[in-house]
């Protein structure tokens, strides 16, 4: 078996040649092994319907709108009038109410989750940090339906009694607080979407602050900044993150169903007061879905569900990127050192 | 590297093997042999044009000061730089004239062929039974169960445990010692009766006592195994092996007898090395 | 000195209101939580009951219950862990032990992309997709919807989990002449599997709250149903009804039926949290 003296191969072989065969196979079967092959090949398998299923939902949500879309074309985007009595679809009012809400949502909890995510991760101790910070995850866990029970029975109540007469009163004078109180409408939309957002941008933002090396941090302090200025080191260092988790959260907020739905009072107006009711994109197709009747009808809803997919898609993916950018950057280096 | 190194070193491999060596154990025979091997972390090139040939049934020390590619070498024997993403290899490595980085080589095979310590021990969260076991029940080397039982006990026996752990075999591994443990990794190498053992700096991260029965150990096992070890402690290279071989920036700079290389190496870099003026 | 010295006050006095204003956020997002689960609870355990739980939904003024809402959520769970668990471990197992190039990059983007994706779209999707054919509203396609929103979350845990499990357990079996499918169905998995059940655990915990992609596949039902051809009941479609609903009595049994979904969302997370406190 043991062979004393092996023949090597002459170098008319060439290295080069054999490395190169050597490389094409590896990467397909890197152990040249029958039982690896098969097994990379049917969790590849898996991989690839993964990205099939994707494709599938965004053709057949598109295949399902093209009635609506050869109705209306680009006028249904700009369309006010909602009327499935008379066949009249236009998407505009909902994209009003979705922005609206969705800004109204992150004026409030943007704020509020750097307020958390810099407490949590610069300045609490660590006994403090861990529970409060389970406990703020743990409002990220509630289910939506729950956000919009107590909306309607405690937030709106509350918000019509003590906030918005306040508001009226004091700036009754803007356009945006004028009109009858109700505590049904965009304002109490907008704040129960900052309530359900506000765990998802800290949590995204504590793990991109927890990503900034200490020596930052170190460096700032031993220049004689207190502790607010070495924070403001921190965040302009994170500030891509932070961009991408905001930008995450407003994901969220433009796809959010049952809580808006339950709150936001469903009707297809525009209008410039924040306390009329309103109506978005998402609350939209829950209410109206299976009510939908004729073939236009739902083709309508159906293209408003492939608005909603293609525009939550695109904010979720460059806020994906974003975050990469922070996280995956710095810990790399982090481990080269 | 330099044209006259290469040239020298090239023409030592033959009388360190047919010189000292072949005086005690009459008729040495090649286990392994390296050729130009080229070996490289994406751009970085961590292995030049290594050439090197491992007698059978001896112990090999690699020693050289850290990121010298002591351990990149000891990986590409059983192709367990693989496992890395964007490494790549020229050049070959003969394991009984087969080259081992031939397109058609069974990896898992030859893996079994040639087992590995690692720095670290790295018992399975199983049983210590069970990981001794692993080896020969993944590779169907036992016809029933008598058999897998005599050969786990084989292994732990010599690999100088079988006293200390006889009598608690369903005992979880993560329970022994560290030098425990890693007698326990070297029984579970042994079970399947690899041809070559490969260590990496098997013993540095035990303390005195442990060390010192690794080091035992390994002299006993040379009787049967053909043995490569890592190791950046020299009186560890002194003690145990036969051979040893001296890497200084990914290149290989003197190969020959242990006893030559502590006492009169034929290189500056190797005797500056030893006698502790850098690294 | 003299001109350094009210500057320094400013500074330290900004530094002071600074920390007090982010401690103020800290507390304001709990007590937010102490409001919500206290208001639950309050409201839950005035309305909850043995007959409650098991019985079916009865016309305003005669009681009823969520029985049946119950063991639909229940079965909807389990077709979505059926489908969504296997899927997605299968997956993660891909991005983790074969992650490498432009193929996995993409799957990975795409997974953590379609956690953003709103919900009530996976609805719309299986609607076209099953229930339109059908011609009905079924439990099969009410968990098909949440095996979707499942799968990418398992899938991203379950390829963390893996990465968590050192290199050297892995290379020690690689190192015995293990092929690499030993390996990581034999060692890395067994290893990574109180992670990957955790992650499991808490994908369960997320779509066992979702209502809007069962409005309309799973739709909802007032008996108890044991067909997957058949429209049935779940927690959170019950509570979206009867929230919504005029009647005194039926808010009520909303909030009692919260209590009973909070229940089991707040035990799955309080647990996992407990036996593996991994990140805090």
């Amino acid at each position: 078996m043991v062979n004393p003296q092996p023949t090597l191969p002459s170098p008319a072989s060439g290295y080069g040649a054999r490395g190169r065969v050597r490389n094409w196979r590896r990467a397909f079967v890197p152990t040249g092994n029958t039982g690896d092959a098969l097994f990379r090949g049917l969790l590849f398998l898996f991989a690839l319907l993964l990205l099939l299923i994707v494709a599938t939902m965004m053709a057949a949500i598109a295949a399902n709108s093209l009635p609506s879309i050869h109705k209306f074309g680009f006028a249904f985007l700009t369309g006010r009038a909602w009327n499935p009595v008379t066949g009249q679809f236009g998407a505009l009012p909902f994209i009003y109410g979705t922005l609206v809400s969705s800004l109204i949502a992150l004026l409030i909890a943007v704020p509020l989750s750097l307020g958390v995510a810099v407490f949590l991760v610069e300045q609490a101790p660590r006994s403090l940090a861990r529970p409060i910070a389970f406990l703020v995850e743990l409002l990220a866990a509630i289910p939506s339906v729950v956000y919009g029970l107590w909306g309607i029975f405690v937030l709106a109540p509350f918000l019509r009694v003590h906030v918005e007469p306040v508001l009226a009163r004091w700036f009754g004078w803007l356009p945006l607080f004028q009109g009858p109180v109700t505590g049904i409408g965009l304002f109490t939309g907008g704040i129960i979407l900052a309530i359900m957002i506000a765990p998802i941008i800290s949590a995204v933002v504590r793990d991109v602050l927890a990503a900034v090396p200490v020596s930052q941090r170190e460096a700032a302090l031993a220049l004689g900044a207190t502790r607010w200025e070495t924070t403001r080191v921190v965040l302009a260092n994170a500030a891509s993150g932070i961009a991408g988790a905001i930008i995450l959260g407003l994901g969220r907020a433009i796809g959010e169903t049952m809580a808006v739905t339950m709150v936001i009072g469903n009707r297809p107006q525009i209008s410039a007061s924040l306390f009329e009711p309103s109506y978005t994109i998402a609350s939209v197709i829950a209410n109206e879905f299976t009510e939908a009747t004729d073939n236009l009808y739902l083709s309508a809803l159906i293209e408003i569900g492939l608005i909603l997919f293609l525009v939550t898609f695109i904010v979720n993916g460059a806020a994906k990127l974003l975050v990469w950018g922070v996280t995956r950057g710095t810990s790399g280096t982090a481990r080269a050192t | 590297m330099s044209t006259p190194t290469t040239a020298r070193r090239k023409l030592k491999l033959e009388p360190s093997l047919t010189g000292q060596t072949s005086q005690r154990a009459g008729a040495v025979i090649e286990k392994v042999s390296v050729r130009d091997l080229n070996f490289f972390y994406g751009n970085t090139q961590a292995l030049h044009n290594v050439s090197l040939a491992i007698p059978e049934r001896q112990v090999m020390a690699l020693i050289g000061p850290s990121g010298c590619g002591k351990s990149t070498f000891l990986r590409t024997l059983n192709r367990m730089n693989d496992t890395i993403p964007g490494t790549r290899v020229l050049g070959q490595v003969w394991i009984d004239g087969q080259d081992i980085y031939a397109p058609e080589m069974d990896v898992v095979g030859l893996r079994r062929r040639v087992g590995m310590v690692f720095q670290k021990s790295n018992p399975f969260p199983k049983s210590i039974f069970d990981n001794v076991a692993y080896g020969l029940h993944i590779n169907r080397l036992t016809k029933n169960k008598a058999e897998l039982q005599e050969r786990v006990e084989q292994a732990l026996i010599d690999a100088a445990l079988w006293p200390e752990v006889k009598d608690r075999l369903k005992a979880s591994a993560l329970g022994l010692s560290g030098g425990q443990q890693q007698r326990l990794c070297i029984a579970r190498a042994l079970a399947v009766q690899p041809e070559v053992v490969l260590m990496d700096e098997p013993a540095s991260a035990l303390d005195p006592m442990a060390t010192q029965k690794i080091e035992e150990l390994i002299v006993e096992l040379k009787q049967q195994y053909t043995i490569v070890i890592v190791t950046h402690n020299m009186q560890q290279a002194a003690r145990v092996s036969d051979q040893t071989a001296f890497f200084w920036l990914g290149k290989l700079i003197e190969v020959n007898s242990t006893e030559k290389v502590f006492t009169a190496p034929d290189e500056k870099l190797t005797e500056d090395y030893i006698t502790g003026r850098f690294g | 000195m003299n001109t350094s010295a009210p500057r320094k006050n400013l500074r330290l006095t900004t530094n002071t209101i600074m920390t007090t204003l982010t401690a103020a956020c800290a507390f304001f997002a709990v007590s937010i939580l102490v409001l919500i689960l206290g208001y639950i609870a309050w409201r839950g355990i005035a309305a909850i009951n043995l007959r409650f739980l098991i019985d079916t939904p009865k016309p305003v003024g005669e009681g009823g219950g969520i029985g049946n809402a119950i063991t639909g959520t229940l079965l909807l769970l389990l077709i979505a862990s059926a489908i969504g668990m296997p899927f997605g471990i299968a997956t993660g197992i891909y991005l983790a032990e074969f992650g490498e190039g432009g193929f996995a990059s993409l799957v990975r983007f795409v997974a953590d992309t379609m956690t953003g994706v709103p919900s009530i779209v996976v609805g719309v999707f299986v609607y076209t997709l099953i229930v339109l054919p059908m011609k009905q509203f079924s439990t099969l396609s009410g968990g098909l919807a949440l095996a979707l929103i499942m799968i990418p979350i398992v899938t991203r845990t379950t390829e963390e989990m893996i990465h968590l499990v050192p290199t050297s357990l892995r290379e020690g079996a690689l190192a015995l002449g293990a092929p690499q499918w030993r390996v990581t169905m034999g060692v890395v998995l067994p290893a990574a599997s109180s992670g990957i059940a955790t992650g499991a655990m808490l994908a369960i915990a997320r779509v066992s709250g979702e209502t809007a992609p069962l409005l309309f596949t799973a739709f909802g039902s007032r008996f108890f149903n044991w067909y997957l051809d058949q429209p049935i009941a779940s927690l959170t479609v019950q509570i979206y009804n009867y929230a919504i609903s005029p009647y005194d009595e039926w808010h009520a049994q909303a909030w009692a039926a919260t209590l009973v979904l909070m229940t089991l969302i707040l035990v799955i997370n309080i647990t996992v949290r407990f036996f593996t406190r991994r990140k805090f």
